[in-house]
């Protein structure tokens, strides 16, 4: 059984480009633009995986991550944070809150599957 | 039978018991146990005021003008009831700086000046002996008339006796000898005489009952009670016309002159100065002596008048008896030995408390101001080398004693007849009147100066010598009396007692308003020619302000107790000396005086040591002989000779200094504020840039390597691939273009073509650019008002990229097919009025501000940063920068749900005035 990935993402064309790398890579996948959507598909769509950007409209990506490690039914997903900040503060941040990577943007596809490769593992 | 000898015994047993008193209070003062600590104690010595001027010459004056007599004691009363606070501060003053007289209290609140304290001394004595040559007179007469018992005889005309059978003599010698005893025993420190201040309070009471007893004697002894007094005496008219206050004006500017003038002899005369400043104990006891001392004074002036209605009664016509003596005749015309004894007793009483009281605080003016500051400057007596001086002091003193008596004996040989009694006592009261403007100036103006004081008084006794001295010599026949009636050389203006044409007062309201007027004009005056010096500035906030004072340094030099032990014990005495710098030490926490720092607190300290054995001048030029003053440069000098206006101007200029710092750092504060804020929104910028670089960057990178490494990609998916790439490309370069365009117009670098521009046109020109754009998404534009002819002042250009921005952005939120955009232009008011309305979900109130920030795109949703609409969210505040340039105003009116209006204005351009030509500022 293949695993889930869910992409989080609010501008199009990265979500386009993350999408067909993926499923390239024989993974399911699933989409949401904002916080609230990304939290819904989490629960209805039960990742194994999420790749979620920060700055997003209606809830960040720092505040989807912190209810997703408060929630016990989600403690097994895997996150990894996009961010186009690079500031350090934000790296310690997101994994102050639990994100398991941090990757900036823009980023080189094959780290990024690398990545996700090697959490699924 | 009062023979001579019972009087003299009974006078010598008197002065016996008084000296008794005086001896056993300064053991109880020596053991620690004062018996004058006692605030009544103090109001009966200030009991002393009442001389046998009061005793006899009371009854005289009421006998010549009826209640004539009241203002000499309604002055000291008023002073006492009224202003007590003058005496208060006075007393406050003399006790921090331990004045000795009131020629000390001058001299010191002038700058300790020696020559001040001379002056204030010269004419204490000049004016005070006539004062005293009048006791010597009473007490004599006195004597004289009760020694002829049982025969009523007016005693010879001073003079008329040979010197030797003159009684007078005998009595200026036993007082000086009694003087001697009380006052200078030994040299206090503190200048203060508990003994004589307890005899002078029984003496003070002493004299009181005698006098009383005669009241009730003569109204219910003699009389029937006052009323029958008063009644016999409305049926004699030679009597009855004693009973109007006064006949004339003039009668009732002399009552003003008397009070003015007894108000300030009460507090001015060198003995009342002694007794209510300089031998206060406490100064609490002045809050009972403001009611108890006008009590004693209304109730020895009680039997004035009926006693001196009864004595014109008894002797009518005169019938050869001076009404001064009333209070001595009545009980003896009566035979009553033992009143008319006490009466007399109570006459020496009088007497005695005067003279001693005067001639000990005239005797240490003189020792302290004028002839200890002699001595010490000359050399050939070697005295500032000798090494105990405290003896020399006391001789001093007791020779001060002798001669002040001995000059007022001469004074009642030659001058006394010349004047009765009360006239007299007024002479010498307008002598220490010349002090009021000094010491009241002193104690509550601090502008005063050494020289001013020097001025006034000099000027003010000149004035008295010349206005009432000298008549009241050409009128003994000293001198010869033409100029009292033609003036001076025979100069009309200068006749004395009509000085420059003054006339209708008397004598003494003439010398006081003359005298007065010219000493306060020429204190007043010389003070305000130059600032005080540090010195005079000093004593100044010292004696006027109060604590303040400490702040100014009365030394900048210093000595060493090895130094100050032996001056101070040269005047002290060594013991003394020793045991005072012992308690200093102990003050300071030191184990002994050899531990004391040679600083200037010990210098200060051995000043007000030495001030109270030798006065304030004298101690400090003593205390200066041994002090090294640090050596002063020539700013110094100039700084301290500058003095206390500079010392105050300083202070301001650093008070001012303190808030203008204080100031400034506010402000630093606040720009360092400023300048954090405006760090964070770079930061903030910076990171919103570089995110919204990032993006497209984000996009472009993956494609491209999606791209590279997989060359098996389908066409299809490749070119939508490529495509994405060149619109985030594209993207990115216009983000570039306007970061950088924003960064212009913020910074003022952005270049500027000005020229009047049609606004239709451009509008049209912004339409027709865009109009492909419209077709394509199918909505309407709709142009309205576009006709030409409305001119404004703008770069045509920027106004384009306005104009393009506010289109492209309505064409962005509105939806498909349905969409409507409409501009309108309008003129009014002197502006240009252009709206873009659209149909679009519109913008709420809460973001309607938002929108212009950089970098916030308008979205429909409290949150900013979101759904990522095309374009940069640079557009409308770059636009706004472009409006605001040209003095317009760009905002947007809208409802969510029922579109938006983005509307401007620019000033109108009327046609070739160039009046609103913008300026290169930034609104």
């Amino acid at each position: 059984m293949s695993h889930r990935v869910l992409i989080v993402d609010d501008e199009p064309n990265i979500v386009i480009s993350l999408e067909y790398l993926i499923k390239k890579e024989g993974f399911e996948v699933a989409v949401a633009t904002d916080g609230e959507a990304a939290l819904q598909q989490a629960a209805d769509f039960a990742p194994d995986l999420i790749l979620l950007d920060v700055m997003m409209p209606k809830k960040s990506g720092f505040e989807v991550c912190q209810a997703l490690r408060a929630d016990p039914a989600q403690a097994a997903v895997k996150i990894i944070m996009l961010t186009a900040r690079g500031r350090e503060t934000e790296v310690a941040k997101g994994l102050a809150l639990g994100a398991d990577a941090y990757i900036t943007k823009p980023f080189s596809t094959k780290e990024l599957v690398l990545q996700i490769k090697s959490l699924l593992a | 039978m009062l023979q001579g000898w019972v009087i003299v015994l009974a006078s010598f047993l008197y002065l016996g018991i008084l000296f008794a008193i005086a001896w056993y209070a300064d053991r109880r003062a020596d053991s620690g146990r004062s018996l004058i600590a006692n605030p009544a104690v103090y109001a009966l010595s200030l009991g002393v005021y009442c001389t046998t001027w009061t005793f006899y010459g009371s009854v005289g004056r009421a006998a010549a003008s009826g209640i004539g007599f009241l203002p000499i004691y309604l002055g000291p009363t008023l002073l006492f009831a009224l202003a007590g606070f003058i005496l208060h501060k006075m007393i406050r003053v003399a006790k921090t700086n331990r004045i000795t007289s009131i020629a000390d209290f001058v001299a010191s609140r002038y700058g300790k000046s020696q020559l001040l304290g001379g002056l204030v001394t010269v004419i204490a004595v000049v004016g005070v002996i006539p004062y005293i040559a009048l006791q010597l007179k009473a007490v004599s007469n006195s004597f004289a008339i009760l020694a002829s018992y049982p025969d009523i005889i007016m005693p010879a005309k001073a003079g008329a006796v040979p010197l030797l059978q003159d009684s007078a003599l005998y009595v200026a010698m036993i007082l000086a000898a009694f003087t001697i005893l009380f006052g200078t025993r030994h040299l206090d420190a503190t200048e203060r005489h508990e003994g004589m201040v307890a005899a002078i309070a029984v003496e003070s009471v002493v004299k009181l009952v005698a006098f009383l007893a005669v009241g009730v004697f003569v109204v219910w002894g003699m009389h029937d009670g006052v009323g029958d007094i008063f009644a016999q005496a409305a049926l004699a008219p030679e009597v009855a016309h004693r009973l109007a206050s006064a006949d004339s004006p003039a009668a009732y500017g002399t009552w003003g002159t008397l009070i003015f003038l007894s108000m300030f002899a009460s507090l001015l005369l060198p003995r009342q100065f002694q007794i209510a400043v300089v031998e206060n104990v406490d100064e609490s006891h002045l809050r009972r002596a403001v009611w108890m001392f006008p009590l004693y004074l209304f109730l020895i002036n009680l039997f004035v008048l009926p006693v001196a209605l009864a004595g014109l009664l008894h002797f009518p016509g005169g019938g050869g008896v001076d009404a001064d003596t009333f209070v001595l005749t009545l009980p003896m015309a009566h035979q009553q030995e033992a009143l008319a004894l006490f009466v007399y007793i109570g006459g020496l009483s009088a007497a005695t408390g005067m003279v001693i009281v005067e001639t000990i605080a005239l005797s240490t003016m003189v020792c302290n101001d004028l002839v200890m500051p002699l001595l010490l400057r000359l050399p050939v007596l070697g005295l500032a080398a000798r090494a105990d001086l405290s003896g020399l002091l006391l001789e001093i003193r007791r020779w001060a004693i002798a001669v002040i008596l001995c000059l007022g004996y001469l004074y009642f040989r030659v001058a006394g007849e010349a004047y009765a009694l009360v006239s007299i006592g007024l002479i010498s009261f307008a002598a220490v009147a010349q002090f009021a403007p000094v010491v009241i100036g002193g104690l509550f103006w601090k502008g005063g100066t050494r020289d001013g004081a020097l001025a006034g008084l000099a000027a003010g006794f000149v004035l008295w010598t010349y206005t009432l001295l000298l008549p009241s010599f050409a009128k003994s026949g000293w001198l010869p009396d033409g100029f009292i009636a033609h003036g001076l050389f025979g100069i009309e203006l200068l006749r004395p007692q009509v000085l420059f044409g003054l006339a209708g007062l008397d004598e003494i309201t003439h010398c006081l308003v003359w005298s007065l007027l010219v000493n306060m004009g020429a204190y007043i005056g010389v003070s305000l020619m130059r600032v005080p010096n540090l010195r005079e500035a000093r004593q100044a906030t010292l004696f006027v302000g109060g604590a303040e004072a400490a702040g100014i340094p009365g030394w900048r030099g210093s000595a060493g107790i090895g130094d100050l032990l032996p001056l101070a014990g040269r005047f002290l005495g060594l013991e003394r000396a020793q045991e005072a710098f012992s308690r200093h030490a102990r003050q300071r926490g030191l184990r002994s005086l050899h531990e004391l720092p040679a600083d200037t607190r010990l210098v200060g300290f051995a000043e007000t040591l030495l001030a109270g054995a030798i006065g304030s001048a004298s101690a400090r030029a003593m205390v200066a002989s041994v002090v090294t003053e640090e050596p002063l440069g020539i700013d110094e000098v100039m700084n301290i000779l500058d003095e206390a206006s500079q010392v105050r101007a300083y202070t301001r200029e650093l008070e001012q200094k303190s808030r203008e710092l204080t100031r400034a750092t506010a402000e630093l504060r606040q720009a360092n504020a400023r300048l954090q804020e405006l760090d964070r929104m770079k930061d903030d910028f910076i990171s919103t840039v570089t995110h919204e670089l990032r993006t497209p960057l984000t996009s472009i990178r993956a494609f491209s390597e999606m791209l590279h490494e997989d060359p098996r990609i389908d066409l299809a998916q490749r070119s939508r691939f490529l495509g994405i790439i060149v619109s985030e490309t594209v993207r990115l370069s216009r983000l570039i273009n306007q970061i950088l365009d924003l960064a212009k117009l913020e910074s003022g670098r952005a270049e500027w073509t000005v020229a009047a521009v049609d606004v239709a046109e451009v509008i049209r020109e912004a339409a027709d650019s865009l109009a492909p754009l419209f077709v394509d998404k199918r909505v309407s534009l709709q142009l309205d008002g576009c006709e030409a002819g409305l001119n404004v002042l703008a770069d045509r250009d920027r106004l384009m990229q306005v104009m393009v921005n506010l289109l492209s952005n309505a064409l962005k939120f509105v939806p498909v097919a349905s969409g409507r955009v409409k501009v309108d232009v309008g003129a009014a008011a002197g502006e240009v009025r252009v709206s873009v309305t659209d149909n679009g979900p519109g913008i709420e109130a809460g973001d309607q501000e938002v929108i212009f920030e950089k970098f916030r795109q308008g979205t429909g949703n409290t949150d900013v940063l979101i759904d990522k609409p095309q374009g940069t969210g640079l557009g409308l505040p770059i636009s706004r920068q472009i409006i605001e340039y040209f003095n317009g105003r760009l905002w947007v009116e809208s409802t969510p749900g029922a579109g938006a209006c983005f509307v401007f204005t620019l000033p109108r351009q009327a046609g070739d005035n160039g009046a609103s030509q913008p300026t290169g500022e930034q609104p």
